[in-house]
């Protein structure tokens, strides 16, 4: 069986596709098969940012009405044999996805992947909703800023009461913080919400901080996930995120602003 | 700003102002999301039928609702007015 992650937030443009890819990408370099879903019907990215997108040929909507296999929709990355993309369709609207349709892809999918990376939508619509329905595991990405916490505490509401888990009795969704677009140095100046102070209002267990980094916009320019930028702050911040969700032990990175009084006089960013 | 001013710290930081801004509003937002959907209507019918028999105005009744981990618990309160000769 398939553990089901969906990497949600509420707000739009807070990371969530580049947290999709860079999960999945380090979820299969550690040796997992692993599928990355785009559940953004209408406005997919994930191929784009995955650097596949000239070779979508069958999608996710596709496979759900029936007019492609699986096996035809699955895209095999170009850096990992271990990670296949299911993309979104781009002609179709939110409302092709049917629970029903969406519940037998994963199904389906479970029996051959170890992880089901989903890569939520914005917003709390149709597209939103069943792209954490089937959900283990929740990545609720949040920025340090006000209208992301509000909008990621109403997604918290929304898993623990919509979901199938909470339908059916079982165990709730297990809920992970990321924050994202970090800056410690304007944290330090009293300019920017903290890691504790964004983990004392959503009370969320946190699973790692990404910086504010350069080499996000540099990975989506070449449409390669930021984690296979191994000397990157960001591809760094997402490895130890992998490993931590996968048991392994790694302290907390990226939170205490380490610039020297020379490098503020110097290292500007 | 005088010289002093620039070394003062205990200034209100704008991250201190969102942080307290948050936690009003997500404790607010919080009880009303987990609150069931007929109370609304719940509460303006029964001020109809209590409005029948005693002349009370809208605000004297509240309704709220509250869950712990076993039980839920619908608490009523209606304020009557205090003169006896407004009841009919």
């Amino acid at each position: 069986m398939a553990r089901i992650i969906v990497v949600t937030s509420g707000k739009g443009g807070v990371g969530k596709t580049t947290t999709s890819a860079a999960i999945a990408m380090g979820l299969a370099k550690k040796g997992h098969k692993t599928a990355v879903i785009d559940f953004d019907v209408g406005l997919r990215n994930l191929d784009l940012i995955m650097g596949c997108e000239r070779r979508v040929v069958y999608d996710f909507i596709n496979v759900i009405n029936g007019e492609a296999s699986l096996n035809q929709a699955l895209i095999k990355d170009k850096n990992c044999n271990m990670l296949y993309i299911l993309a979104a369709s781009q002609t179709r609207d939110k409302d092709a996805l049917s629970q029903e349709g969406v519940g037998k892809v994963l199904e389906e999918l479970s029996k051959d992947f170890k992880y089901i990376v989903c890569d939520s939508p914005a917003g709390i619509e149709r597209g939103a909703h069943l792209a954490m329905y089937f959900a283990d595991d929740a990545f609720v990405v949040t920025n340090p800023e006000v209208s992301s916490v509000r909008d990621s505490d109403r997604m918290l509401g929304i898993l623990s009461s919509k979901s199938r888990r909470a339908e059916e009795n079982k165990e709730p969704i297990k809920e992970y913080l990321l924050l994202t677009r970090y800056s410690p140095e304007r944290v330090k100046l009293g300019e920017m919400l903290s890691v504790e102070d964004v983990q004392e209002i959503l009370s969320l267990h946190l699973l790692g901080v990404i910086p504010e980094s350069k080499s996000v916009l540099n990975a989506s320019n070449s449409g390669i996930p930021v984690i296979l930028d191994e000397k990157s702050d960001a591809g760094q911040a997402y490895a130890d995120i992998v490993a931590r969700y996968l048991g392994e032990n790694k302290p907390h990175r990226f939170i205490d602003d380490k610039k020297g009084f020379f490098g503020k006089l110097f290292g500007g960013k | 700003m005088s010289l002093l001013d620039y070394f003062k710290l205990s200034k209100t930081s704008s991250a201190s102002l969102a942080k307290e801004r948050l936690q009003i509003l997500v404790a607010h937002e919080r009880v009303s999301t987990d609150q069931p959907s007929y109370l609304p209507q719940l509460q303006k019918e029964l001020l109809e039928v209590i409005q029948k028999y005693v002349n009370v105005d809208k605000d004297a009744i509240s309704v709220s609702f509250e869950q712990n981990d076993h039980q839920e618990t619908l608490e009523l309160n209606i304020t009557l007015p205090e003169d006896q000769t407004k009841r009919f």
